[in-house]
């Protein structure tokens, strides 16, 4: 989906993108993580060419991005910022509807967007359509923002941060509503944030960067467990590095199926599949059990998962 | 209920005040008899005030627009990626337009323009643009990065950006300008009769030469009303737009 090639951007003659060559597969969650001033934002910032690159080559579905008008291709990239950028002089409906009216869609056709995808973000449209920015909750803000770069159904999605500036608790059901929109439309995101806890639970693939360059590039689990350098075991850190990788397996990948131990059964709430070990282990934690039911969203038993079972 | 808010209404007032005296100035007759007695006559008659003001309202209308867009024009280009090495250079002309006397500038002008409307109109434009710039510049760099992001980020042209975001969140700072400009206009442009140029200052300075008192009052009265009045409609031209506009 998307491809930098020896891509370099410098500022007074300092690289802050050094030579910086990696692919996106299409659908996956890439997520950018490093210190402020590492090359993240520059390096997404490029994809949908805010700025524009010294050197290098960056292509989006196999199309140079410099050959393409800016605007039109923008268009075709949601883009979601830290302090959301919403048009302060615009309802929620119009912020939202901001690129389907650049793209000339339909009156009709909008208003349907606006109103399924306030829904898909947890904001009743009866009562957000009409509000203005000013009159929504920091979270709330969030959603719209994120609402807007989804609206005219782009394949690819670049956020900055979006959630840094919002409450923890906030702040965990956003996450955890953008990996379900992910699940579930496919789109290839790429997502910039210091939060190696934020990376850790949303990304397919993490970019760990430091000084313009990438310093590792691999999966959530890969990272944990083989950090290709010091830089990297620094970064994520040896502290908890326990609980860190729980939190990237899910129950699905522990859970003993239904009749493979005919003794085994669990009383209880069920667990989804997809849950973490470390959501699971805190479910244990506070049911005062050592195993849990496993269900599919339409309640099915899928099997049951153990205390023995997380540290395995 | 809402009858008695329109006729709690300075506006409505004041504006009635202003026409009844520019229309119907002759019935203060006695009063100005009684009040500067001996004075012949005692209501200014060698042209009619309705004919004055409109004369007045044209000199500030046409200084004004033009100051309003060229200033505006002028803050756009400077907070353009293009413009920008050009701040400076405007700050100082703007200012210089601002600190220069408009009698300095009219006693420029007729040299080179001659007597009438047009020595005035010069004057009046070059001494409006300074608060509009700044207040459109003010604006516009008001408008959040983020905003400016956003909207660069979404695929919005320079353009789109410049006439859908910046300048309806600069508004309302740019008509602030705007209402400065054209409220010091209105007293200024009085000087524009030493130069032939016919305003409601005609009268004044027509008395202060002549030594009637009568004329100097009938024409300051007016041109003080047309002022506030003005003052008043941009008061309530803001209070809509902050309206349509919040957040």
């Amino acid at each position: 989906m998307i491809a930098l090639d020896h891509v370099t951007k410098r500022y007074d003659g300092r690289a802050v993108v050094d030579d910086l060559s990696f692919d996106i597969p299409a659908g996956a969650f890439c997520v950018l993580l490093g210190t402020s001033g590492c090359g993240k934002s520059t390096t997404l910032r490029l994809i949908n060419r805010l700025i524009e690159a010294d050197a290098g080559t960056i292509r989006v579905g196999g199309e140079d991005v410099t050959q393409l008008p800016p605007e039109a291709l923008r268009r075709r990239i949601g883009y979601a910022i830290q302090s959301t950028g919403l048009f302060p002089h615009w309802t929620v409906a119009d912020n939202i509807a901001t690129v389907p009216r650049l793209l000339k869609w339909p009156a009709a056709r909008v208003g349907a967007r606006v109103d399924e995808l306030l829904e898909l973000l947890r904001l009743d449209p009866a009562a957000y359509r009409g509000k203005y920015p000013h009159q929504l909750s920091g979270g709330e803000q969030q959603r719209a923002g994120v609402a807007r770069a989804l609206a005219a159904d782009p394949e690819l999605l670049l956020m900055d941060e979006p959630f840094a500036a919002v409450d923890p608790i906030t702040r965990d059901a956003l996450q955890g509503e953008l990996a379900h929109i992910h699940r579930s439309t496919k789109k290839t995101v790429v997502f910039v944030t210091h939060d190696i806890d934020e990376a850790l639970r949303l990304a397919t693939m993490i970019a760990v960067m430091n000084d313009g360059r990438i310093a590792q590039l691999a999966t959530p689990l890969d990272l944990l467990e083989r950090p290709a350098n010091a830089f990297v075991s620094d970064f994520v850190g040896r502290h908890g590095l326990g609980l860190k990788l729980l939190s990237v397996r899910k129950v699905a990948d522990r859970l003993r199926p239904v009749g493979q131990c005919a003794g085994d059964s669990a009383e209880g709430e069920p667990l989804a599949p997809e849950t973490s070990l470390r959501d699971a282990l805190s479910a244990m934690t506070q049911r005062h059990t050592d195993r849990l039911p496993v269900a599919d969203a339409e309640g099915r038993a899928l099997g049951v998962i153990t205390l023995s079972d997380l540290v395995r | 209920m809402r009858g008695t808010k329109a006729l709690a209404s300075p506006l409505l007032w004041v504006g009635l005040l202003f026409a009844a005296l520019l229309l119907r100035m002759e019935a203060l007759r006695p009063f100005f008899h009684w009040a500067f007695p001996g004075v012949e006559p005692v209501v200014y008659d060698r042209a009619s005030f309705p004919e004055l003001f409109l004369a007045h309202l044209r000199l500030v209308a046409t200084a004004s627009l033009a100051a309003a867009l060229v200033g505006v024009s002028l803050a756009v280009f400077v907070t353009r990626p293009a413009g920008r090495d050009f701040r400076t250079m405007v700050d100082l002309l703007a200012g210089v337009g601002q600190t220069f006397p408009p009698v300095a500038v009219l006693a420029i002008a007729v040299p080179l323009i001659g007597f009438g409307a047009w020595p005035t109109v010069v004057a009046l434009f070059l001494y409006g643009l300074l608060p509009i710039i700044e207040n459109a510049i003010a604006g516009l760099e008001g408008v959040p990065q983020a905003v400016r992001e956003a909207a660069d980020g979404m695929g919005l042209t320079p353009w789109q950006r410049l006439r859908t975001v910046e300048l309806p969140l600069a508004a309302p700072l740019i008509l602030a300008g705007i209402r400065v400009s054209v409220t010091i206009a209105i007293g200024t442009a009085t000087i524009g009769s030493t130069v032939g140029a016919l305003t409601l200052g005609t009268p004044i300075f027509d008395g202060l030469v002549a030594n009637k008192l009568p004329f100097v009052i009938e024409g300051a009265v007016l041109v003080a009303l047309f002022a506030i009045l003005t003052d008043m409609l941009f008061g309530r031209l803001d209070r809509w737009l902050r309206r349509s506009m919040p957040g």
